[in-house]
């Protein structure tokens, strides 16, 4: 109450309230806080202050070897690891030149559209309640629940998967898996439809998000964003058609582009995305090619620089030495690469000094950049709307702070 | 001797209605969890029966915290305001034809004078507990009162002018006289400004503004824990009984009903009452909330004007007819 006293008393807009909404706040999605000044319940000025759940992952990585630093990326986005996964392993081997068979490249199209999905759930069911749609939120987790017992049959963890392998995937996909999940693919756009009928055309929900948040296309691009929160602007750029990776060159899909740039747009987006990752999870399915699911450069987990004993697996151990045998195979230099994660653009930027080791790692996360909009997006609006832009935006502090 | 026996009905109303309000609670949570694809309380009794009991054991057996600067007399006084103004409302509602504590002839005005009392507890309850959470839900609260409060008033004059009396037992044998047999249907716009209104009165879904918890964590409650936060519990619980048995008297007919059951001399009211509480519940599950300038908006350009054109409607339709 003191910071109130202290300040001055403005002319026109009468003394301000000034509310720190966070770091422990059921809205803010983590440790987020927001210093907000108010005037009645009109949002003044408001000023994100993240940095609440730093662990110095890109610190740490540069004591690890790159396969070794890839579970660490399961802690980035927490919600889409699969997805974070995949980001990173395309980077290292876009730094070591490593190309991963095709059946790899399909079986991680595949999980990346899953934790999409998933991912997609949880913002649905926490933007909803949020919102105060709380039945929304029930109904989402029942759904994300299935997706994470799949995961957890294809690689034994539910969110912490760390599931690639830099030349591939860990383990193969079985027959039961593929049924279970092509079970899911026919039923799954009913479940969407189920939470449209709770919300889409709710008199309250629209009352709530149209106009709200509006960003323009070009202020969108100047922001940063990436992601459904950019398309929610109208801005065609998804990197899974623009600088495809993996196997999104061989399926089809389409991007869904909002118009208004409004938190309804967003919304909108991100639920078409739903009916489009189902349907690249089905075509994978269904062109899922036969062969191994590991490069014969992959190398071994451990990728100590310093010569070490082979394993048992005769197909990996030549990998290894090859690698070993080269050094140069560490290249020189620096490689950014970035990839389609559920939230927008996550990047990963690599120097290397061909030790072996990251000089320098780098992530580009979208949900950094996604909080720097929030000014822009609540300043003017009221407190509920603060609550529906942070929503629309759908971040993750684990991956802001990193 | 006639002091002692309307002490013991006393008692008696309150204790029932209390035993009502733990059960409600237990039916929210099962009706809820139920729309929401899930269980709703199992652990405590058979199908989680007794929950009601253990929550009233836990909440009342913890630790009383006072936050450091607030405003000790208010922060007192808050929850109590709020229950003793829900519970005094039972005094002029009739439970059958006959039961009802005191028969006073302004029994609807005397529960909305009570039902505004009840706010203050809130109001207060923000004002005094020196955060800054529970003093914008406190002024949520005020502005959605007052508003609210008209919208209701006048949605229920159609309701007196139909009777010719504001003595709830009057107006429940009235309406036995009506054609209908009910209100809901002659008064059918005057009902639906009621049912919102009611909502919003009670701050419930999509009205709960001044303790929605995305935005105020818990709104006027916040600093409140153990005993006072049930308190201010009770008095919702109570509040949401009051408004529906009100929606059960001066709509549906109160405890008449197509035919008569023996030995329960309110089991329509019952019926009817729950009705409503489930209709409470089913709303919380159903709908998202509104934004607090929007909620003005609507009680004001909407709910008001509605009010109005019902009563018009009735005042021509009453002249007409006799």
């Amino acid at each position: 109450m003191d910071t109130t006293r202290m300040k001055p008393v403005l002319e026109e807009e009468g003394e301000l309230f000034t509310l720190q909404m966070g770091p422990q706040h059921p809205a803010t999605h983590g440790v987020l806080k927001l210093d907000l000044e108010l005037d009645g319940e009109t949002v003044v000025r408001c000023r994100p202050v993240v940095g609440f759940l730093h662990r110095g992952v890109e610190k740490l990585a540069e004591n690890m070897t790159y396969a070794q630093s890839m579970p660490l990326t399961d802690r980035l986005d927490y919600i889409s690891a699969m997805a974070n996964n995949v980001g990173h392993t395309v980077a290292v081997e876009t730094l070591l030149g490593i190309e991963p068979p095709i059946r790899a490249k399909y079986i991680r199209t595949m999980v990346c559209e899953m934790s999409r999905i998933s991912s997609h759930l949880l913002w649905l069911a926490t933007h909803a309640l949020d919102i105060g749609a709380m039945t929304v939120f029930l109904y989402c987790f029942r759904e994300r629940e299935w997706i994470l017992d799949l995961f957890e049959e294809l690689c034994g963890a539910r969110l912490t998967t760390s599931y690639t392998r830099i030349g591939g995937v860990r383990q193969d996909v079985t027959g039961h898996f593929l049924e279970s999940l092509l079970r899911f693919t026919d039923e799954f756009p009913e479940k969407v439809h189920e939470y449209e009928t709770l919300i889409d055309t709710n008199r309250i929900w629209l009352d709530r998000t149209q106009g709200i948040g509006v960003l323009t296309a070009e202020e969108a691009v100047q922001l940063g964003l990436t992601g459904p929160s950019l398309r929610g602007s109208g801005v065609d750029y998804d990197i899974r058609k623009h600088r495809p990776y993996d196997a999104y060159p061989y399926l089809d899909f389409q991007v869904p582009l909002g118009t208004h740039g409004d938190v309804y747009d967003r919304y909108r987006c991100r639920m078409e995305e739903f009916h489009q990752s189902n349907h690249l999870i089905r075509q994978c399915i269904e062109k899922l090619p036969s062969g191994p699911i590991l490069s014969e450069d992959a190398p071994d987990l451990v990728m100590d620089p310093r010569p070490k004993c082979v394993t048992a697996d005769a197909s990996l151990s030549a990998g290894l030495i090859k690698i070993i045998e080269e050094r140069k195979h560490f290249m020189e230099g620096d490689v950014y690469v970035s990839t389609e994660v559920p939230k927008g653009e996550l990047g990963f930027y690599f120097v290397s000094d061909g030790r072996g080791i990251p000089m320098r790692m780098h992530i580009r996360s979208p949900s950094y950049i996604h909080i720097g909009s929030l000014p822009a997006l609540c300043e003017g609006g009221m407190i509920s709307d603060v609550i529906a832009n942070i929503g629309s935006l759908d971040v993750v502090l684990g991956e802001c702070d990193r | 001797m006639e002091f002692v026996t309307t002490l013991i009905i006393i008692l008696a109303v309150v204790a029932v209605v209390l035993l009502h309000v733990a059960y409600a609670t237990y039916f929210e949570r099962k009706v809820i969890g139920h729309m929401q694809v899930r269980m709703g309380p199992m652990r405590v009794g058979p199908h989680g029966l007794l929950q009601p009991i253990a929550d009233f054991v836990k909440l009342f057996f913890k630790e009383d915290v006072v936050p450091a600067g607030v405003d000790r007399p208010v922060f007192y006084a808050a929850p109590i305001i709020s229950l003793v103004a829900s519970l005094s409302s039972l005094a002029a509602v009739p439970f059958a034809r006959g039961l009802v504590i005191a028969d006073i002839n302004i029994g609807l005005l005397y529960i909305f004078a009570m039902s505004s009392v009840a706010s203050y507890g809130v109001v207060l309850a923000g004002w005094a507990s020196n955060s800054k959470y529970a003093f914008l839900g406190g002024l949520r609260s005020s502005a959605q009162v007052i508003s609210y409060e008209i919208a209701m008033g006048l949605s229920l004059v159609g309701v007196m002018m139909s009777a010719g009396s504001l003595n709830l037992t009057d107006i429940v044998e009235a309406q036995k006289a009506d054609f209908f047999g009910c209100y809901a249907i002659p008064q059918i716009l005057g009902f639906f400004v009621f049912v919102v209104a009611m909502l919003a009165e009670t701050n419930r879904t999509p009205f709960d503004l001044p303790e929605c918890e995305s935005e105020l964590v818990a709104g006027y409650f916040t600093e409140y824990s153990g005993f006072r936060f049930a308190l201010f519990m009770l008095a919702e619980y109570v509040g949401m009984v009051i408004m529906s048995t009100i929606a059960a008297l001066c709509f549906l007919g109160g405890w008449h009903g197509p035919f008569d059951v023996p030995y329960i001399p309110n089991f329509w009211l019952l019926i009817k009452i729950y009705f409503m509480i489930f209709f409470y519940f089913w709303i919380r599950a159903t709908l998202p909330r509104y934004r607090y300038d929007q909620l003005m908006r609507l009680g004001w350009k909407v709910l008001i004007p509605l009010a109005l054109a019902n009563i018009v409607v009735t005042g021509i339709v009453k002249t007409f007819i006799s």
